[in-house]
């Protein structure tokens, strides 16, 4: 066998991960299209590209790259015009440290856990941008909500993770994915319970998209967007849901475990993401949007005493195993 | 080498970025108007500027979450050792989350986490 160059392959793994980047969540999007859809019983376009309007979301990235780049007068161009980037760049750093299988990752590091939660968390500040630099008192209030919530729910999510590194004795993705076992289902799931509800108001989707809220906030930090920055921003979006995704898969659900795990490990990781990401729409289809209050009570009366608990429990097994 | 490939991924993220607003460019018209620039407002003329005062009410969330943040710091080192170290660790950071959790109690009970 050849040996790659460094260089090489360096090239290669980022070509890879920005490749699953442009990939996924776009599979993610079509889906939740047409889960939707389904699950609500409104059908939406159906005649783009024939078979059940497949070729919808192909048409939509035809508009949105068509479309005049406005930017109001009353807006901080520079930020504004930057925002897009700092909601997605993040999303697809993260995604990087997120294994498939054992070896196939972008870069395994010891502290993997670590770094995707610290990478996914920088992608807010995009949203922050957007809300403040747009000039428009819509934006600034959806930012000013987006700030409230991921002030409170960063914490338990950042506590859910930390049970189970405590529970694998290590950071890193890959070791805490061998370390799981089917029993884990049972013990973590207070834990996983606070990290997908956390995970997806972090992501400010319904019922937890208060910072947007249509009805008062016409779109909130992105009502001055349009074209192709506003495509960008939906982009992270579903990126962001297959960053929560993956990584719930590798804590909770045993990443590539399952049945020939050796031959179709990445096959396994890639069915969870994937369910898990339809967990995630399904949310957004039963769930009505949450108030502001009651946004805040559920985050530190509800979830951060849970986390707390499962924390204490967490210890206390590992100590005496 | 691990940070190697991060920093590659980012540097081809930046690009993606650039090239598509490059290639954007090419695809889009560009016609501004005065009225295009103007601030939405639900179609009335916009009233006052965007950046108003307002008041932050959450600041005493921010305080709490700035609070637990700093333990989680701690929390992530900690989680990895916490086998080899037994019992003793394990009450030491009881008593250390014990505190926070205290207060996170006291906050509850004289009425912050209320929304005002």
């Amino acid at each position: 066998m050849t040996t790659v160059p460094d260089w090489l392959e360096v090239v290669l793994r980022a070509v890879a991960v920005l490749a699953a980047f442009l990939v996924l969540p776009l599979l993610v999007g079509q889906a939740e299209h047409k889960v939707m859809a389904h699950m609500q019983g409104r059908m939406g376009p159906m005649y783009a590209g024939g078979f059940h309007g497949w070729a919808q979301l192909v048409a939509d990235g035809v508009k949105f790259a068509q479309k005049e780049d406005v930017a109001p007068r009353a807006a901080d161009r520079a930020v504004f015009r930057l925002a897009p980037a700092v909601a997605l760049v993040p999303y697809l750093v993260a995604l990087t440290a997120i294994p498939l299988a054992p070896g196939v990752v972008g870069a395994d590091m010891d502290a993997g856990l670590l770094f995707v939660l610290a990478a996914s968390a920088v992608g807010v500040l995009g949203t922050l941008m957007a809300g403040w630099a747009s000039g428009n008192k819509y934006s600034l209030l959806g930012g000013l909500r987006t700030a409230a919530q991921l002030l409170s729910y960063e914490l338990p999510l950042v506590l859910a993770a930390t049970s189970v590194a405590m529970a694998a004795g290590t950071l890193n993705l890959t070791g805490i994915a061998d370390a799981w076992g089917p029993w884990w289902l049972a013990w973590q799931l207070p834990a996983a319970a606070v990290f997908l509800v956390a995970g997806v108001a972090e992501l400010q989707r319904p019922p937890f998209d208060m910072p947007i809220a249509d009805a008062e906030l016409v779109m909130g930090p992105y009502t001055e967007y349009g074209g192709l920055r506003f495509a960008l921003f939906l982009l992270a979006e579903y990126a962001g849901i297959v960053v929560l995704a993956g990584l719930f898969t590798v804590l909770f659900l045993g990443g590539w475990a399952g049945p020939f795990a050796h031959v179709v490990g990445w096959l396994w990781t890639l069915v969870k993401v994937f369910v898990v990401s339809v967990v995630v729409i399904w949310i957004r289809v039963a769930w009505p949007r949450l108030r502001e209050d009651q946004l805040q009570a559920l985050a530190w009366k509800v979830l951060v005493p849970v986390a707390l608990g499962q924390l204490v429990l967490t210890g206390v097994v590992v100590v005496a195993s | 080498m691990a940070y190697v490939v991060v920093g590659a991924v980012l540097l081809a993220g930046v690009l993606f970025f650039a090239a598509g607003m490059a290639a954007n460019r090419l695809l889009r018209p560009h016609a501004p108007t005065r009225a295009k620039g103007t601030t939405y407002e639900s179609g009335v003329d916009p009233v006052g500027g965007g950046w108003a005062q307002t008041n932050v009410r959450y600041y005493l969330f921010a305080y709490l979450y700035v609070v637990f943040a700093v333990d989680a710091v701690y929390l992530f080192p900690w989680a990895t050792v916490v086998d080899r170290y037994g019992w003793a660790t394990l009450v030491e950071m009881g008593v250390f989350i014990g505190v926070l959790a205290v207060g996170l109690l006291y906050a509850w009970r004289s009425g912050v986490l209320r929304w005002v």
